[in-house]
């Protein structure tokens, strides 16, 4: 930011990079693993969006405006919600859908908000140049938490349906028939995000906070920083997954408390 | 004597699978239900346990309409134990306090918990894995899970076809004491010819007329 000890990567040294992606093509071809198409497509398509991301960003900083700053924020909220609907792997039903859209707004605003007004606490309160990078990682980190609750809900509800009506059948609330099987979807939700948490600094240091360093801010104010983003994380993933939870397995059930293990309509 | 009538099904349809115009169920008796794998016998089970609704057709428990009752309510006094026994991870002990957790009921004590496996012909402990026992055990487990509860109707879906004829004898002949002495109602899906000549008091072939020619007449009214 401040002081320029940050090398700007030459054009030519930045392209050289790329041999990391050739040498993983080189690897699929020789092990006949069909992913090359798929690493290719994924290269060229992190190029491209961070490109832009540049650019937009450098435009958004600049004009600083508040009603700029949200549709980002809106933007990103959206783009989350569907790749949700992308990687859940089945066909969701509308409920569903609804139910994590609803889920991953809720859960995200709640935290960004408390972040943004009580944690770090900056002015004016639209400043894109926090809001933006802390709102795209509560969001990113939200939507691979609900992405995974959806995949382990719907997997258990499959494979488990027989425990599941077994429990319904000797009277079983529809709440207490699917609890551990909810139980274990929000911690395996969770659980990547603790596990991030005690790695931390000694497996590696995350990606905003070696960006920053590099970019000459002290780690001590890197550190902080990071610190209290990975508490943010922490909570904006737990509160979007229970909400997520909470409501999603009411549409499994119908009135007459009969489950459908794909989702009633 | 609509006194002694259990449930009533009226003109009952389950899509292609079950069609049952007239059928009557009646208190403290115990009804066997046989027929072909796929005949629908689970499906009517469930309907009397509520699991499913028919799409259209009427069911009345002691009569009142099913569909006015409340499921979860209805269900822990028409309970039912499904074909495939329900294990849970645990010890034989969590596996029936499990029973009296779902179904919403005061557990007994260690000591009826023994003797309810005891009875199953079991030689465990309560503290014993549950996991590693034998298909025909866990079924036994389930039975004696199901027979603690303080139900007034048993549903059991097949419930002894992973025992030996000897070992399925003795169970049955205890839970029809048991469910006799509770004034109990039980209704049960079995594939055996034998059980069902020696405790039924009433049946429901749903191979034989009316089951199978309705079925087959609204299949090719239908076509
Ligand atoms: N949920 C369901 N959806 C569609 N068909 C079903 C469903 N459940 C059962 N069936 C079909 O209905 C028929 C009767 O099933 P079932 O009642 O389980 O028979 P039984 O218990 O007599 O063997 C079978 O042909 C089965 O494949
Ligand atoms: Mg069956």
């Amino acid at each position: 930011m401040e002081n320029s000890s940050i090398i700007d990567i030459e054009f030519w040294r930045l392209i050289s990079a790329y041999l990391f992606v050739l040498l993983l093509i080189i690897i699929f071809k020789v092990r006949g693993i069909a992913r090359e198409r798929k690493l290719a497509i994924a290269a060229f398509r992190m190029t491209l969006q961070l490109v832009i991301a540049g650019y937009v960003l450098t435009y958004l900083f600049e004009l600083s405006n508040p009603l700029l700053t949200l549709g980002v924020i809106l933007t990103m909220e959206g783009f989350a919600i569907y790749t949700i609907y992308k990687q859940a792997g089945t066909r969701l039903s509308v409920n569903l859908k609804k139910t994590i859209a609803i889920s991953m707004i809720a859960g995200t605003s709640f935290c960004l908000v408390f972040f943004n007004f009580v944690v770090i606490h900056f002015e004016p309160w639209y400043d894109p140049r926090y809001f933006i990078p802390i709102a795209g990682m509560i969001i990113g980190n939200s939507m691979t938490g609900i992405t995974l609750s959806v995949k382990e809900l719907l997997k258990s509800f499959t494979t488990q349906k027989d425990m599941i009506e077994g429990a319904l059948m000797l009277g079983a609330d529809p709440k207490a028939a699917v609890k551990p099987y909810v139980n274990h979807a929000f911690d395996s939700a969770v659980l990547p995000t603790i596990n991030n948490m005690l790695g931390m600094g000694i497996i590696f240091l995350p990606g905003m906070m070696t960006g920053q360093i590099l970019s000459g801010v002290s780690p001590l104010l890197a550190i902080e920083y990071q610190i209290v983003i990975l508490l943010g994380i922490l909570g904006s993933v737990g509160l979007s997954v229970i909400l997520f939870i909470l409501l999603a397995f009411r549409n499994f059930f119908n009135l007459n408390a009969q489950f459908f293990p794909e989702g009633k309509n | 004597m609509t006194t002694d009538l259990l449930f009533a099904i009226r003109g009952v349809r389950v899509n292609n699978i079950l069609n049952v115009d007239h059928l009557d169920i009646r208190k403290e008796k115990v009804t066997c239900i046989t027929g072909e794998s796929g005949a629908g016998k689970s499906t009517l089970m469930k309907l009397l346990n509520k699991m499913i609704s028919p799409d259209s057709g009427e069911i009345f428990y002691k009569g009142a309409p099913l569909k006015d009752i409340d499921s979860v309510k209805h269900r822990r006094k028409v309970v039912m134990l499904s074909q495939v026994p329900l294990i849970f991870p645990g010890t034989i002990k969590d596996n029936l306090m499990m029973g009296y957790m779902l179904n919403g009921s005061k557990p007994d004590g260690d000591e009826v918990l023994k003797q309810a496996i005891h009875n199953m012909q079991m030689t465990k402990e309560l503290d014993e894995d549950a996991g590693t026992l034998s298909g025909g055990e866990k079924q036994r487990l389930a039975l004696a899970r199901i027979l603690l509860l303080a139900a007034d109707v048993y549903l059991l879906d097949e419930p002894t076809a992973a025992l030996d004829e000897d070992t399925e004898i003795m169970v049955l002949g205890h839970f029809m004491a048991e469910i006799k002495k509770k004034h109990a109602s039980l209704i049960m899906i079995t594939h055996s010819r034998k059980i069902s000549e020696q405790y039924a008091e009433e049946r429901i072939d749903l191979s034989q007329p009316p089951f199978r020619e309705e079925m087959d007449n609204n299949t090719r009214g239908g076509l």
